[in-house]
């Protein structure tokens, strides 16, 4: 539905695929529809208001609530992962997966334009794994979510990674109702994003610094980051990796191992 | 440029609604729109055509009423204005503080016939 960044087609379809299986293409939310049915309709003259006040992302939210309510009951800590393209989102995610999938069941959604790739990685490492192939679509919906559990089937007291389209903007408005969202920087990308796209840092529960490996060929402050990422969300907690080297995956590790015994 | 989206499902509900009432067409939507809320309203005017083409909302005049951005301090408590996200309290520079309005986004009232 962010379907159409600037380019017309209001045919927003995305698509869900599980590797090795056809795919099932769902109308993405909040198109237009045409037409109602089944309403009563009752004759109407002349000129009157309809005081609405209704959210115009209020399907959106009512799916994520969905979602939400399921998850809570079946103890599944659903992460959503937003970020901008090549932050390190897929590559975080294998090796969290590689760590955690002998402890808990895990689960992944992958969201993207077009491709296969990321779900084809995640697959090889044994985990299930759904596609959405958003097409024109720059983020992720909760009826695309809620379409991609149903195939996922998931099992209690698991993990469920969703990796939304890669995007610092559109993301942020779209509740999937997952139980934490994270936010990724890469230290390449500069040390103002926060307060340059300011909307996703401050709808994330946690901030991610990715590639710390990378810092000392940078012209760039990591706490400069933090500074810009509180001044507009103070309550984002921090966790600085490097998926080249390794380090500070332990704390990423042990962060979610606790926020699934908390939820249990 | 989530605009467009936005712009069709302000249509959804306007189509939704306007139907319900047993009414053809829509003469004046009003909208709240917040300015914390992530729709720029220049990028919404720009796509509206496009969106509304063939709808009960084609003819409609489009009202959009900004809701200012305002926060509470949680330092020092009082209330401020806010023109961005990251703005700090003008009373004690703190950051921290719990927004009150300035994301709103809603279909406030429906002119229908």
């Amino acid at each position: 539905m962010c379907g159409v960044c600037g380019c017309g087609n209001t045919n927003g379809k995305a698509t869900i695929t599980k590797p090795g299986e056809n795919a099932l293409t769902i109308e993405a939310h909040q198109h237009h529809h045409g037409h109602e049915h089944g309403h009563e309709h009752h004759h109407h003259h002349g000129k009157s208001v309809l005081e609405l006040e209704q959210d115009i992302l209020r399907e959106n939210q009512l799916a994520a609530a969905k979602n939400r309510g399921y998850f809570e009951a079946k103890n599944i800590l659903a992460i959503n992962f937003v970020s901008s393209p090549g932050s390190g989102k897929t590559t975080l995610l294998e090796e969290t997966l590689k760590a955690l999938k002998d402890e808990f069941p895990c689960y992944v959604i992958e969201g993207d334009q077009q491709t296969m790739h990321d779900a084809n990685r995640i697959d090889a490492l044994g985990i299930p794994v759904i596609q959405v192939n958003t097409g024109q679509g720059c983020h992720l919906e909760s009826d695309m979510v809620y379409e991609a559990v149903k195939k996922l089937k998931p099992k209690e007291n698991a993990f469920l990674f969703i990796e939304n389209v890669g995007n610092l903007v559109c993301p942020s408005l779209f509740d999937l109702g997952e139980s934490k969202r994270v936010v990724i920087i890469s230290t390449t990308e500069g040390e103002d994003k926060p307060i340059k796209y300011p909307d996703i840092f401050h709808s994330a529960d946690l901030c991610i610094i990715n590639k710390m490996d990378l810092v000392p060929y940078l012209n760039i402050s990591v706490e400069k980051i933090k500074e810009y990422a509180l001044q507009v969300n103070h309550r984002l907690q921090f966790f600085e990796t490097s998926c080249t080297t390794g380090a500070g995956l332990d704390a990423w590790l042990q962060w979610l191992r606790e926020q699934i015994k908390q939820n249990a | 440029m989530h605009e467009l989206s936005i712009a069709l499902g302000i249509v959804k509900i306007a189509e939704t609604e306007t139907r319900k009432a047993g009414a053809s067409a829509v003469e004046k939507i009003e909208l709240l729109i917040g300015s914390l809320s992530g729709v720029e309203q220049d990028a919404l005017h720009f796509v509206w055509p496009m969106a509304v083409k063939g709808s009960v909302l084609e003819n409609a005049a489009l009202d959009i009423e900004t809701v200012p951005a305002k926060a509470r301090c949680l330092e020092c408590e009082r209330e401020f204005d806010l023109e961005h996200i990251y703005d700090a309290c003008p009373h004690c520079n703190s950051y921290f503080k719990n927004i009150l309005q300035g994301k709103e986004l809603q279909v406030k009232a429906l002119e229908v016939v």
